[in-house]
């Protein structure tokens, strides 16, 4: 075959198809208009356009989570580029595979202060797995191709090219995917088989054991998920998970112990304090799961699956580290169990249960249930009822509405939860719903979210009236930075400083100036009605506005600096002591 | 083991010589608070781009491992090398020093040059400048006995090692 001569644009729109994209998020600008030019000649790639650049990339992230593809942005120099940095950061903490191109300046005006030149390499090398400045068109396919590669292998994250505008316009030589292999990035992904057989015979003799399993097993793919399932029901043991792996194993399941951490259930975190062996699959031992460190489960032999050799002995010590995907752990510790025959001790496992019920018995996530106000527990209830059966994802914003809805609403699956948890970013859950729905255009999608959050990134509801999304957006509305307001009670002496927003619009309106449909919920009984009429709306975009408790604290919650064992479950409960100073700073 | 004790270490990294790369590593430093005591970089391998950095920093044992393994993943990175735990290694660093005086100084600064095997690269009525090839140890000394004598200036490269043997690294 001929060598093919094309633009950089057509080199750029020619990988991305190459590479089986068929939905790229973005926003066009000045140093971005070659390659617009050349989306606009063909039909294979469809572009979403957004109202703003960090949603095209959060969006990009609900389109990768929902699908585990890699999720595709497209952005203008200067301002384009730094609108992306948090989005490319959120994802960057996630490990969510993107690939996101930039337009810069051409290559003569670099470094010149150019109109809306920014050191975007320079911004984004922090913010990204990888990034790169194609100066020369000749290199552009082989990036774009490394970038892809880059993005999903090992630990994904998202990966970054810098493009000049003069090298889009530039004639250069194609090369298919088939002929880049990467120089260097070979990561992990099968385990030492020896390390294995150390972690199997561990597991076997435990007495008081848990899986704490994380985003890992998430990242390496349904297949992963359901290998994590079948090695819990094998050997009878207790799973909790953190935020990031929730529906890596079916919540349904009598095993499954809830979510574990600062807002994670009683049950979870005094089986964490006091397991003999844990098991770590593809969590990272985060300081929102492992709170005080020199308490965190003491006398627990630990073992830590990771694909990322850096998350091992990061934070907590471990007795077992073993580095590899998930998914190929997962298998090989499952068939090592089985051809050695094992099986966990009976007698002790049955204690452990019994041990683990009493704790379940306290009902850590009952609430005041009450007539006179919708309490926000209650409304994830309903809507957790409403979609019973139904196929449905989930995105939230961050807060308490996040913290609720990880606690309410079961998944059985993954790939159905998106929520922004390592870096945190208000203003997550809308883009991503858009994503995840043009991913899956007959789905329900729902972003539950909290006011402040949503005021974040809502002009992206224009998005979804343009690509006809219809997200449903479960706005949680306690007027205040709910977490904020839950700190300063908690932790400041009531000193509500900036956390009470004055001035919210009306969302019924709100939804309505942009065509859209827009709820509103003020009583109880009002509640299943709306979520009814907002599950029925299938051709446009929702708003519901539910007007619930303002006062509502999320429980349980272990406070900054304290233990597993020091968690509180309600509002009766005080701290053990005044929180400590070196907790206090935790945030 | 006393876990809080602190190591100095001596890494060697394989990179791939490309825009940017220095920047990681520094980024990586800077950003995770690790502390960089030396660093050098220099390509070793024109045909294939290849440069070696070594860096001498500091840590509990748990921050050098951290380190080795975020240097690992970063994408241009090749190899990453403990020369402190990898057995012994020769390290060396290379400074020109710059002394001015006359009389009875400048006498002992040529002295005490001869003494350090320093070359003179440049000589004036009034000035030396030194060529000093040794340990970080040695031209700390060389440099603290130049400061009594008239010392302008020095400049440093910053350590190179190798491990001893037939072996790579």
């Amino acid at each position: 075959m001929p060598e093919q001569k094309l633009t950089g644009a057509q080199i750029i729109i020619k990988a991305l198809k190459d590479q089986g994209v068929d939905t790229i998020f973005g926003y066009p600008g000045g140093a971005v208009l070659p390659i617009y030019d050349a989306l606009f000649q063909q039909n294979d790639l469809r572009h979403i356009l957004v109202r703003h650049e960090q949603a095209a990339v959060h969006a990009a992230e609900g389109y990768a989570r929902s699908t585990g593809k890699v999720g595709c942005v497209l952005v203008t120099s200067g301002p384009g580029a730094t609108n992306a940095v948090t989005g490319l950061l959120d994802a960057l903490c996630d490990s969510i595979p993107l690939v996101c191109v930039s337009g810069q300046v051409p290559t003569h005006l670099i470094g010149n202060d150019a109109f809306q030149e920014a050191d975007t390499t320079g911004i984004t090398r922090p913010c990204t797995k990888h990034n790169y400045l194609v100066k020369d068109v000749n290199n552009l396919a082989r990036i774009m191709h490394e970038a892809f590669y880059v993005a999903r292998s090992g630990r994904p994250g998202p990966v970054l090219i810098d493009v000049p505008k003069d090298v889009q316009f530039a004639d250069g030589i194609y090369v298919p995917p088939t002929e880049v292999k990467h120089k260097t990035y070979r990561p992990q992904v099968k385990p030492e088989i020896a390390r294995v057989e150390e972690a199997i015979e561990l597991i076997a003799s435990a007495k008081r054991p848990v899986f704490y399993t994380g985003g890992g097993v998430i990242n390496a793919g349904p297949m992963a998920a359901k290998l994590l399932t079948q090695f819990v029901k094998t050997t009878g043991f207790p799973i909790t998970s953190t935020l990031m792996g929730l529906g890596a194993f079916p919540a349904s399941d009598a095993q499954w112990l809830g979510m574990l951490g600062m807002h994670g259930t009683y049950e979870a975190n005094l089986a964490m304090y006091n397991c003999d062996v844990m098991i770590n699959i593809g969590a990272r031992f985060d300081d929102r799961v492992t709170g005080k460190l020199s308490e965190f489960a003491p006398g627990s032999k630990k073992i830590h699956v990771d694909i990322d050799p850096s998350s091992i002995n990061k934070n907590v010590v471990v007795d077992i580290p073993i580095v590899g995907d998930c998914g190929a752990v997962l298998e090989a510790m499952l068939t090592m169990w089985k051809a050695r025959q094992k099986r966990a001790d009976q007698a002790a496992l049955k204690d452990w249960w019994k041990q683990i019920e009493g704790w379940r018995a306290r009902n850590c996530l009952n609430y005041n249930r009450t007539e006179s106000v919708i309490k926000p527990q209650y409304a994830l209830e309903r809507l957790r009822e409403a979609l019973r059966g139904k196929d449905h994802y989930i995105t939230t914003e961050v807060g308490q509405h996040q913290m609720w809805a990880a606690q309410f609403l079961p998944f059985d699956q993954p790939n159905r939860w998106m929520t922004s948890g390592g870096l945190g970013t208000m203003g997550y859950g809308l883009p991503a719903a858009i994503g995840a729905q043009i991913a899956h255009p007959e789905a329900i999608v729902v972003d539950v979210s909290g006011e402040a959050s949503f005021l974040m990134n809502m002009q992206e509801i224009g998005t979804a009236v343009q690509y006809r999304a219809p997200v449903k957006v479960f706005i949680l509305n306690n007027q205040y930075m709910g977490m904020v307001r839950q700190w300063q009670e908690l932790l400041h002496g009531s000193r509500f400083s900036q956390s009470y927003s004055e001035a919210l619009p009306d969302f019924v309106k709100l939804a309505e100036a942009w065509g859209c449909v827009g709820l509103r919920a003020t009583t109880v009984a009002e509640v299943d009605e709306v979520i009814e009429k907002m599950l029925a709306v299938t051709d446009r975009p929702c708003i519901v506005d539910i007007a619930v408790d303002p006062k509502e604290n999320c429980f349980p919650m272990i406070p900054g600096g304290k233990a597993h064992n020091e968690i509180l479950l309600g509002p009766e409960d005080t701290p053990s002591s005044a929180t400590p100073e070196d907790g206090m700073v935790l945030v | 083991m006393d876990e809080s004790k602190i190591e100095k270490h001596t890494i060697a990294v394989l990179v791939d010589n490309e825009p940017g790369v220095l920047a990681r590593v520094i980024g990586l430093f800077s950003g995770r608070g690790y502390n960089i005591e030396s660093l050098t970089v220099a390509e070793v391998n024109n045909a294939d781009h290849v440069s070696r950095i070594t860096l001498v920093t500091s840590g509990t044992r748990m921050i050098i491992e951290q380190i080795k393994a975020q240097l690992s993943r970063l994408v241009p990175v090749h190899r990453v090398h403990d020369l402190t735990d990898e057995g012994p290694s020769v390290e060396r660093e290379l400074a020109l020093v710059k002394v001015a005086g006359t009389g009875e100084k400048r006498i002992e600064a040529l002295r005490l040059a001869d003494i350090f095997k320093a070359t003179v690269l440049d000589a004036t009525l009034t000035s030396f400048v030194f060529e000093l090839t040794g340990t970080t140890e040695q031209v700390d000394d060389f440099v603290g006995l130049m400061a009594q004598l008239g010392l302008v200036e020095a400049s440093r490269t910053g350590v190179v090692a190798m491990s001893k043997g037939a072996s790579g690294f």
